[in-house]
């Protein structure tokens, strides 16, 4: 897995698109807390990395699947996947290796993002007067935000050969299960039924959760269980090889 | 009692593949139908059968890559779906197109699949690889960069740079000019001594020139597995007679004699006669040049090729 987990890596960084998708992060995310007039943080007059939050999941829509339409339909498309598979390696070992290597680098591109929260700590009025559990929070949930992204990503990378056909899919399969279920339940026909229920299957209901600060065991086991079953949903498309 | 043991080592052969009634459906289409054969340790095998006879199938089965339908493979015992990792550490295999990360370096991609076998001396062994396969000058340049040989070169080393027991390559020769075909024939040669080398190709002169043994498939069933002498021996049931007359004879003239027999003019007095098996012609066209007052100044029987017991076998397929 260590071995997959390198190559990846290295892929990214010999390749643009780890810099395209780092430089686009900050720059996306940086111009709605510094530049823009009507989100600034400077106009907000709150010492609070709010908008970073609320952007990045954006961010990531569009990013996220960017970086794991390589990762298998690239690999099926070029033939590399039957050269991967037929070294002493289980179908766990590549999945797992391909998603961590994913994963690092979202984390990588948050990174940077930190010294957001010490500019905005230093600016303060008083000097550190900045929710610093609701950032720590906030950060957790971005990254198991970015971990469920990414495990979509690789289940549908592993579906299709076409790169733009996982792309487009992925960007909006991670825009329905944000999204999709909150919208549902402010139908007013829901209203004091069933809209709590629907709004907990969507992810952006543990998302806030979670951004608040407040780091409960259920939303951790809501983030978890959607990422084992993405990544449970690749092994089977992965064996799926023997039936085409 | 020394001498009687190393006798009987030397005629033991080691059996290192094992095909037993393998089938592969892709959906109701059997690409696979009831497939059975066997290698020996230090044995080129040929897989030889037209397109969609089966062949990248088998080799697919065989490194893990597909499971069978039905049937079982071993491979020096092990079962390559009871137990995937043993069998592919000790597998070489180049797949059909030779897919590469066009996008590494050569050294960088012989480190990638070394780790991937967990070598240790792994510098030492590359450097090795990089000589056996002849790489050096390339050895800095990106894959993507490379000539189709080269590239080609690359697949081979990745291939055997963990000394498998067994070799299986999917079409190492397509696409390459005679100089490297040449090269890589050598080295298949050459690799024979270590591991059992299976090898597909739709160039029969290649399966004649370096194979012991061939397989024949077509439409997922074997048409003939044999030493390859015996092979084109299968299908010399038919003779393929060439005879030259003093003087120039007319096509129908011969086609009368009997019609069993099928005639190719080649030039005015010379032709080409081929029959079915189980006739003797050769009586009735000495009666024929006597009866037209004519001479034979030569009458052979041609050797069949490979090739010829290939289009024989496989005849329902091309027809």
């Amino acid at each position: 897995m260590i071995s997959v987990f390198k190559k990846e890596l290295n892929q990214f960084f010999s390749s643009l698109t780890a810099y395209i998708v780092l430089v686009a992060f900050l720059i996306l995310t940086g111009s709605f807390i510094w530049i823009f007039s009507s989100t600034s943080v400077m106009n907000y007059n709150y010492a609070s990395l709010g908008q970073l939050f609320a952007i990045a999941p954006i961010a990531f829509m569009f990013l996220i699947p960017a970086i794991t339409m390589t990762s298998f339909s690239d690999e099926r498309q070029s033939g590399t996947l039957e050269l991967l598979i037929t070294k002493p390696l289980s179908d766990l070992d590549i999945i797992l290796g391909k998603y961590f290597a994913t994963l690092a680098l979202i984390v990588i591109a948050l990174i940077p993002t930190l010294a957001y929260y010490y500019s905005i700590y230093q600016l303060g009025s008083p000097k550190g007067n900045i929710d610093t559990g609701a950032v720590i929070g906030s950060y957790i949930g971005l990254v198991l935000l970015g971990a469920i992204f990414a495990s979509i990503g690789i289940f549908i990378s592993s579906l299709s050969s076409n790169q733009i056909v996982s792309f487009i899919t992925t960007a909006f399969s991670c825009f329905a299960l944000f999204w999709v279920f909150d919208f549902i339940s402010s139908m007013p026909s829901l209203y004091g039924k069933l809209d709590n229920l629907v709004k907990s299957l969507g992810i952006e209901y543990h998302y806030e959760n979670i951004s608040k600060g407040r780091i409960d065991t259920r939303d951790i086991v809501y983030f978890l269980s959607l990422i084992f079953l993405f990544l449970w949903l690749t092994f089977v498309s992965l064996n799926r090889r023997n039936n085409l | 009692m020394l001498s009687i043991w190393i006798a009987s080592a030397q005629n033991w052969n080691v059996l290192s593949i094992e095909v037993n009634n393998i089938s592969k459906y892709y959906g109701s289409q059997a690409a696979l139908d009831d497939l059975s054969f066997h290698a020996n340790e230090g044995e080129i095998l040929g897989l030889l059968g037209p397109n969609g006879a089966g062949k990248t199938t088998t080799m697919k089965i065989l490194s893990c890559f597909l499971t069978p339908d039905n049937g079982s493979a071993s491979i020096y015992g092990l079962n390559p779906v009871e137990s995937p990792l043993k069998v592919k550490s000790i597998l070489g295999y180049l797949p059909e197109h030779n897919p590469l990360y066009g996008s590494m370096y050569v050294r960088e991609s012989l480190e990638f699949i070394a780790e991937l076998h967990k070598l240790k001396n792994k510098g030492k062994r590359i450097e090795e690889v990089i000589e056996i396969t002849g790489l050096g000058p390339e050895r800095n340049k990106k894959i993507m960069q490379l000539s189709k040989g080269y590239k080609q070169r690359v697949g081979i080393a990745q291939a055997i740079i963990h000394k498998p027991k067994v070799l299986i390559l999917d079409e190492p020769i397509s696409g390459l000019d005679p100089n490297q075909i040449q090269e890589i024939r050598n080295l298949i040669t050459e690799l024979k001594s270590q591991s059992c080398v299976i090898f597909s190709s739709h160039i029969l002169q290649e399966v004649e020139s370096i194979c012991d043994r061939v397989v024949i498939l077509d439409k997922g069933k074997l048409v003939a597995n044999d030493i390859i002498s015996n092979v084109s021996q299968m299908t010399l049931a038919g003779q393929n007679i060439f005879v030259e007359f003093a003087e120039a004879v007319r096509l129908q003239d011969l086609i009368k004699i009997t019609k069993d027999i099928r005639w190719e003019k080649k030039t005015a007095k010379s032709f080409m006669a081929q029959s079915p098996a189980g006739i003797e012609f050769r009586e009735m066209i000495f009666d024929f040049a006597v009866a037209n007052n004519n001479k034979i100044l030569e009458m052979r029987s041609s050797k069949v090729s490979l090739e010829s017991a290939f289009k024989t076998l496989t005849k329902n397929k091309e027809s």
